[in-house]
């Protein structure tokens, strides 16, 4: 799998190259700057983008704005962005597309080498990998919009996992259900979050965005 | 307003402005006699009761005139009798108090017969038709016009009108005068305002090094008690996993184990700590972003309204972040209330933030540290901070701070 890695840190830079090479992926450009990695993703197009929110010059959030531009150029380019921090509101812009093919991860979560990698090859795929603590702050408040107030507690529960970007199966082991019951959770979130149309991929994204636009 | 009423409350205004300058012969008398009398050393306690009385008085007018009142310029007088009568005698208000009730008592009266004689004028000259004619010859002269004839007492209504024009106009003037004159004698001299100004200064720079060194002191014990804890007993950890790793395996990976949740907690600390001295998402997307990521993750929906032309100084955002973030969760906390509306807006070299909620209200800024807190917060920025919070609510928090254009 093609990797380009946009980190400033030289230590986190190489860790990262490092760990992704380990696990038989091949890293076509390591950047430093969001001028630079936009560059490098219009260039190589990888599989995956995994990029670090902050970047220089500003130091502020120059590698998400450079993401989200490459994504508005190339639709669905696979990125998994990381963060000390995690925002709702980057959140709902990785995702407001509605392409799909995001994650957005504390980079604490690179501690847990097999999912942190496990996430990174998802979203190449064009899954979604959302923090946990995204997820979490969500679930911390109050549901304020209708549709979200008509969900159970138990379809909240599917639809924090689904946000995580788990699998049905995977969903179905964590809540120690059959994975016939969660596709019945999904089909029943979707038709109250009003999703019917589209594939099943876009609906889970948009059914996540619906969540963090509440 | 109409005119008819406008042109009643100012000549009634006129009317008491002229009755308090007449009154306040009486203080300006009295001080003079009482004065000389102290000197021969008796009557010292009059004059102390004559020169608090003026104040009140005066403090009167200083609330009478139109616009902000005017305010007090007085040194605080406090101690025995001898010791308020020096701070009293030093002060030069005292003796601006007594050139203004000698210029108003010379003044206000002349005014007010002014203003009322000319609409009595322009009432006569308006009659001179019927006047004429019920008494011919009674009045034979308007403002130079010879009224001999019918004719000329029906013309004389234009000169009349003419001067119901300055009759207008003229109470207003007046009372523009006297504004200007109240607030030239009886508020602060600019020395006097400067002097305060220094006060206030000195305080609210003394409250802010206050804050800051006890905000460093928190963040140290954060750091100490949190992260740095952490990473001790992770190398603890990691050392001793060095050392079993030939001989225990199993028991060095459970304390590699052990050293990579702390890790994870460690991290999650440093983040706490980080977001309270300077949040993140301020840095990177300035207030607009701040605000917007304070109100997805509050706990009650936030209605937001942002208007800034361009980013703030860095200070000011921060000050206003937080000052909102205090003021939301203080609405879901301890209000009730369904919904917070937040408006940030930039008028002029001014920015103004207004949080709204639907709550019961009763907030009392005497009470509890948080409504303090931001005002200790803001004064540094001669913020100004006003709440209106009535039982039953809604709760209105309106911040006001100047910002350079």
């Amino acid at each position: 799998m093609r990797v380009v890695i946009a980190e400033d840190l030289a230590l986190l830079r190489d860790g990262l190259i490092r760990l992704l090479t380990a696990y038989g992926d091949e890293v076509v450009a390591a950047v430093e700057t969001g001028d630079e990695l936009l560059a490098a993703l219009l260039e190589h197009r990888p599989d995956v983008a995994v990029v670090d929110v902050r970047l220089p010059p500003t130091h502020t959030d120059e590698g998400l704005r450079a993401a989200l531009t490459a994504r508005e150029r190339v639709p669905g380019l696979p990125v998994l962005v990381l963060s000390q921090y995690v925002e709702q509101l980057y959140a709902r812009e990785l995702l407001s597309d509605g392409a799909g093919a995001v994650g957005y991860l504390l980079k604490d979560r690179v501690a847990d080498v097999a999912q942190f990698v496990a996430a990174v090859h998802r979203v190449a795929g064009g899954g979604m990998a959302m923090d946990p603590e995204v997820i979490s702050q969500l679930l911390a408040r109050p549901a304020r919009a209708a549709p979200l107030g008509r969900l159970t507690p138990r379809e909240h529960e599917v639809l924090a996992l689904m946000a995580e970007g788990r699998s049905n199966g995977a969903i179905a082991q964590r809540m120690v259900v059959t994975e016939k019951a969660v596709s019945k959770h999904i089909n029943s979130i979707f038709a109250k979050l009003d999703l019917r149309d589209c594939d099943d991929d876009h609906r889970r994204v948009r059914a996540v965005l619906t969540y963090l636009d509440a | 307003m109409s005119g008819v009423r406008r042109t009643r409350r100012e000549l009634s205004q006129l009317a008491v402005a002229a009755g308090l300058a007449g009154l306040g012969m009486v203080p300006f008398l009295a001080t003079l006699l009482t004065a000389g009398l102290s000197l021969l050393g008796v009557g010292l306690p009059l004059l102390d009761r004559t020169l608090a009385g003026t104040r009140t008085l005066l403090d009167r007018q200083r609330h009478r005139v139109p616009g902000p009142p005017v305010r007090s310029p007085y040194r605080p007088v406090t101690g025995a009798l001898l010791s308020r009568l020096r701070t009293m005698a030093g002060d030069p208000a005292t003796y601006r108090d007594l050139a203004f009730l000698f210029v108003h008592f010379c003044l206000a009266p002349v005014a007010a017969v002014l203003a009322v004689g000319l609409w009595l004028g322009v009432a006569q000259g308006v009659a001179l038709p019927l006047i004429h004619t019920v008494a011919p010859g009674a009045i034979d002269n308007y403002l130079g016009l010879p009224i001999d004839s019918l004719r000329n007492a029906a013309l004389a209504v234009v000169p009349a009108l003419l001067l119901g024009v300055g009759a207008y106009w003229l109470p207003r003037g007046l009372l523009h005068l006297e504004d200007l004159l109240t607030r030239a004698l009886l508020g602060p001299t600019t020395r006097a305002a400067l002097a305060e100004r220094v006060v206030e200064l000195a305080d609210t720079r003394a409250q802010t090094v206050d804050t800051q060194a006890a905000e460093l002191r928190r963040i140290e014990r954060d750091l100490h008690d949190g992260a740095q804890a952490r990473l001790v007993a992770m190398a603890m950890n990691l050392g001793l996993a060095e050392e079993l790793l030939a001989r225990d395996p199993e028991a060095a990976r459970g304390l590699v184990t052990e050293a990579r949740t702390n890790a994870g907690t460690a991290l999650s600390e440093l983040r706490d700590v980080v977001r309270g001295i300077h949040p993140p998402v301020l840095a990177d997307r300035g207030l607009a972003g701040g605000l917007a990521a304070l109100a997805l993750g509050a706990a009650l929906p936030v209605d937001l309204d942002v208007d800034l032309p361009d980013r703030l100084a860095p200070p000011l955002e921060s000050a206003l972040y937080f000052t909102a973030a205090e003021l939301i969760t203080n609405a879901a906390r301890h209000s009730g209330a369904a919904r917070v509306a937040v408006r940030l807006h930039r008028v002029g070299t001014t920015v103004r933030l207004s949080v709204f909620d639907d709550g019961r209200g009763g907030a009392d800024p005497e009470r509890g540290t948080g409504l303090a807190g931001i005002r200790r917060r803001l004064a540094v920025f001669d913020g100004r901070v006003r709440i209106s919070s009535p039982a039953g609510g809604p709760t209105v928090v309106d911040v006001e701070l100047p910002c350079e254009s």
